[in-house]
């Protein structure tokens, strides 16, 4: 695969078109540059390392929509078996910013939806880059609903920009399907668990992302609004995007210091693109452990933690 | 401010009842431009007799107008905002939060009350526009849950007028999860039939709209509020679609099947006492 890098990654992207330079110079020459591809491989290795340790919120932001970064399709592909794809509302249309169905996790049932961007051009627009209208959160409802009936684990993958803000989703009540799913989520008779795997857009990624427990990638990212949004508002300049990104700790690791989030998953070096497979496998590890926590409780004993949980969010003092 | 003012020490000060119209015997209508006498304004539910537009009312005004006269305990008061991310813009928050307390006499964005409407046992709340854009941070997310909890444990209805910009920004995730927060009481309260109402005004979008303001058992809202998900400026940034005509007003939404109904504010108590009365299965509560 041809690896698309970012702007921070530009040194990386200049050894690895260097190897690439003589791999190809090694390819019909009697000269020997095994070595020297192996050296600028480490090296590059390094590099990145470095690079990847000290990485800012913005930069991470840029990993989340990287892209090459692996979407919901690309992951359950690969981590669920039987995988059957449901659609509709049953009431409006099929909105594809919303993909779920019935699965098997390690031959355990589930149910799983999640975000899909889409990849080429049309698939984007096909899937409107992962920005669900109305119905996409109706379709989830209703597909959680049907878990709820049929006793099935529920695991959502978060990954979209925001709720669609257009004219025909604000006329079939956008506020009303996200608000519904936060509500009959909370009380939602089966485990949950989500995964932020790239962005986490506010109110339209919590749409799907009430959970019992709750678990990011580490390049991922999860905030109340997007960074340019925050920065247009409260610097004037969507130019600020990357103060506002700082500011907001949207990375996975601020997160969890600060105990939003369950538990941050590692990505490869280099981020989750680099290495889909490997990401899949620590993902579906992580759902495996987490569902399999979650189905020794009781539905009462887990409703009630669900519920503790969701009133524990939130830092005031009172005097 | 006069000299009385500034010797009584600021807890006592924040008891008064503030207003959102200016000072002043005349005020004008931000909609019309009539000039209006401010008595008679206030006589009439801060609705423009001229033209019935709903000016904005803050959050205590708006529930001494809602309540009986005289009742009205406040839930959570002592709550106040941290500043757990320290975030700084172009200001710090605490400075922005230090800013809108002064301004408001509010410790936050939402006032939470128990108290009696024509007699029969309330929980109301209300936010606080001018205290930034009334957004949902902890405090406002914990008072709505302490205001749930006392409807549900005492099975009495729960009110809630909105007004608000959505989430706040200043507290990133924490703002977000009150959206899950105050739908989780509200789940609570929905499945042990405890009726909630919401009182949607001008103007309530973003994670408010996306939340508790869109789960009533009844969703109400003012004459021509201003209520979506995504500002009317976001769409039309984002997706260059023209807007329709009134498009995201009240009158729309009910339109669009979002809500029950309008009532107008000078007729808000008594039709909420009806309705109330109505899903509690109590007696008429008004008459004689």
């Amino acid at each position: 695969m041809d690896l698309n890098f970012l702007d921070f990654e530009r040194p990386i992207a200049e050894l690895e078109a260097k190897i690439d330079e003589l791999r190809f110079v090694g390819d019909d020459s009697v000269v020997n540059l095994t070595e020297e591809i192996a050296r600028l491989r480490s090296k590059s290795e390094s590099l990145t390392r470095s690079i990847f340790s000290n990485l800012s919120a913005w930069q991470i932001a840029q990993l989340a929509r990287h892209p090459q970064r692996p979407h919901s399709s690309d992951y359950i592909q690969r981590i669920f078996s039987n995988f059957e794809e449901l659609h509709g509302d049953r009431t409006y249309a099929d909105d594809p910013a919303v993909i779920g169905g019935l699965a098997r996790l390690e031959g355990q049932p589930v149910v799983v939806i999640g975000h899909e961007k889409g990849r080429d051009t049309k698939a984007k627009v096909k899937h409107n880059f992962g920005m669900p209208k109305p119905e996409g959160y109706r379709k989830a409802l209703r597909l959680m609903e049907m878990a709820a009936r049929f006793r099935l684990p529920v695991v959502t993958l978060i990954d979209t920009p925001g709720a669609y803000p257009g004219v025909g989703a604000e006329e079939r009540g956008q506020s009303e399907a996200i608000a519904r799913n936060l509500a009959e989520m909370a009380e939602l008779r089966t485990p949950i668990v989500s995964a932020v795997i790239g962005e986490g857009g506010s109110g339209g990624a919590l749409a799907i992302g009430v959970a019992d427990r709750l678990v990011m990638l580490q390049y991922s990212i999860y905030s109340v609004i997007s960074p340019e949004g925050c920065a247009s508002i409260l610097w004037k300049s969507a130019d600020r995007a990357e103060d506002a990104a700082e500011a907001m700790g949207i990375t996975a690791d601020r997160l969890r210091q600060l105990k939003l989030v369950d538990e941050v998953l590692k990505e490869p070096l280099g981020g989750a693109h680099r290495d889909i497979d490997a990401t899949a496998q620590v993902l579906k590890n992580a759902l495996i452990a987490h569902l399999d926590g979650l189905t020794r409780l009781s539905l009462d004993e887990l409703l009630d933690a669900r519920y503790q949980k969701l009133m524990s969010f939130g830092r005031y003092k009172e005097d | 401010m006069n000299w009385f003012d500034k010797l009584m020490p600021s807890r006592i000060k924040t008891q008064r009842r503030r207003r959102s119209v200016p000072e002043g015997i005349w005020s004008k209508c931000a909609e019309c431009g009539s000039v209006l006498y401010r008595a008679e304004v206030e006589r009439n539910s801060y609705v423009c007799p001229k033209c019935d537009y709903h000016m904005r009312v803050d959050a205590r005004t708006r529930l001494s107008m809602f309540f009986d006269e005289g009742s009205g305990t406040e839930i959570g008061e002592r709550l106040a905002p941290e500043d757990p991310l320290r975030f700084k813009d172009s200001r710090r928050y605490r400075d922005r939060l230090t800013q809108a307390q002064k301004e408001t006499g509010e410790k936050d964005a939402f006032v939470a009350m128990s108290g009696e409407l024509f007699g029969m046992p309330v929980v109301a709340c209300a936010f606080e526009f001018r205290f930034m854009g009334g957004s949902m941070g902890s405090v406002a997310g914990e008072r709505f849950a302490r205001a749930g909890n006392l409807a549900l444990s005492r099975r009495i209805p729960l009110v809630c007028f909105s007004a608000s910009g959505g989430a706040r920004m200043q507290e990133a995730l924490f703002s977000l999860m009150q959206m899950s927060k105050t739908s989780a009481i509200l789940a609570k309260l929905s499945a042990a039939g405890v009726p909630y109402v919401s009182v949607l005004t001008d103007p309530t979008t973003g994670g408010v709209s996306a939340s508790l303001a869109m789960l009533g058992d009844l969703n109400v809202a003012e004459p021509k509020a201003l209520i979506g998900f995504a500002g009317p400026r976001v769409i039309q940034q984002t997706v260059g679609e023209t807007l329709p005509e009134g498009f995201q007003r009240s009158e729309f939404l009910v339109e669009h099947g979002a809500l029950d109904m309008i009532i107008d504010r000078r007729e808000m108590r008594e039709r909420l006492a009806s309705l109330l009365a109505i899903l509690t299965r109590q007696s008429h509560p008004i008459g004689d």
